[in-house]
């Protein structure tokens, strides 16, 4: 039969203060001139500063990793891209067009809106109809000289394609166009940094 | 591996920490600065860059992953 309850290491360590473990707390005092809420819950300061930074540095180089792994995505996805090579395609005869008017194709693909637009008797540019911010539709304006993005108001110079006014930063892509036998024909997609 | 082992005080330890913080945040800042270059890039039609930016920041990787072994070996107490 036992007379006293079993003794657990605990009791003896909080009986002498010495034989606590050293904590770090944030004033820097010892844990015996500490207030009774902070020694009832004795976190190591030092300790737990560490280990999340140390945690937090880790979490960064992880980071860098999926940054890394993107990096390659894009060099990857780019030799697919540099492959296609877009068959010419008739998009109306000249005289369709009147000057200064706009007409909406699809080129490449069918899910690839372009604008061409007659500057003057032979003048004719066409360029992707997407926003090179975030994708939407422009509209055009020629009487202004311009193609307008609804979204986030980024105004295009309409005889370069050229971000003027707003957040695109990229000029639209540009359709190379050729005219053969009275028809304009788009013949290649230029996608251009500035 | 303990203190005794590493020969680092706390303190030491704590400003090296701070030291690979930082340069791994340099280095991530880096990458990302590179990954945006080589969207833009890649988006605009300039598919030279891609794979040099993509060995850049390769070896940015590699430089934080040797910052991550020093880490490693550095244990809070
Ligand atoms: S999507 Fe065109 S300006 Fe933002």
């Amino acid at each position: 039969m036992q007379d006293h309850p079993p003794e657990f290491p605990s009791d003896k360590a909080s009986q002498d203060p010495a034989a606590l473990p050293r904590i770090g707390f944030p004033d820097g005092r010892p844990e015996t001139d500490q207030p009774g809420w902070r020694r009832a819950f004795p976190i190591d300061w030092d300790r737990d500063q560490f280990v999340s930074r140390r945690d937090f540095t880790r979490l960064m180089i992880l980071t860098g990793l999926a940054f890394t792994g993107a990096q390659f995505g894009v060099g990857l996805a780019s030799l697919r891209a540099g492959r296609a090579r877009p068959e010419p395609k008739a998009l109306a005869r000249v005289e369709e067009i009147p000057v200064g008017e706009t007409m909406r194709f699809h080129y490449p693909g069918p899910r690839d809106p372009i604008l061409l637009t007659r500057l003057s008797a032979g003048v004719f540019v066409a360029y992707g109809q997407l926003c090179t911010h975030l994708q939407c539709p422009v509209v055009p304006r020629p009487e202004l000289g311009r193609l307008e993005c609804p979204c986030h108001n980024g105004w295009f110079d309409l005889a370069e394609g050229r971000p003027m006014a707003g957040p695109p930063r990229r000029p639209l892509t540009r359709i190379r166009l050729e005219i053969r036998d009275g028809v304009v024909h788009a013949t290649g997609v230029e996608e251009r940094t500035a | 591996m303990s203190p005794a082992e590493d020969g680092h005080t706390p303190d030491q330890r704590r400003i090296l920490l701070d030291g690979i913080l930082f340069l791994v945040g340099l280095i991530l800042m880096l990458q990302l600065w590179l990954l945006t270059g080589t969207m833009e890039a890649f988006l605009g039609g300039d598919l030279e860059i891609l794979w040099p930016a993509a060995l850049a920041s390769l070896a940015c990787q590699a430089l934080n992953l040797g910052l991550w072994r020093c880490l490693d070996q550095m244990e809070p107490r």
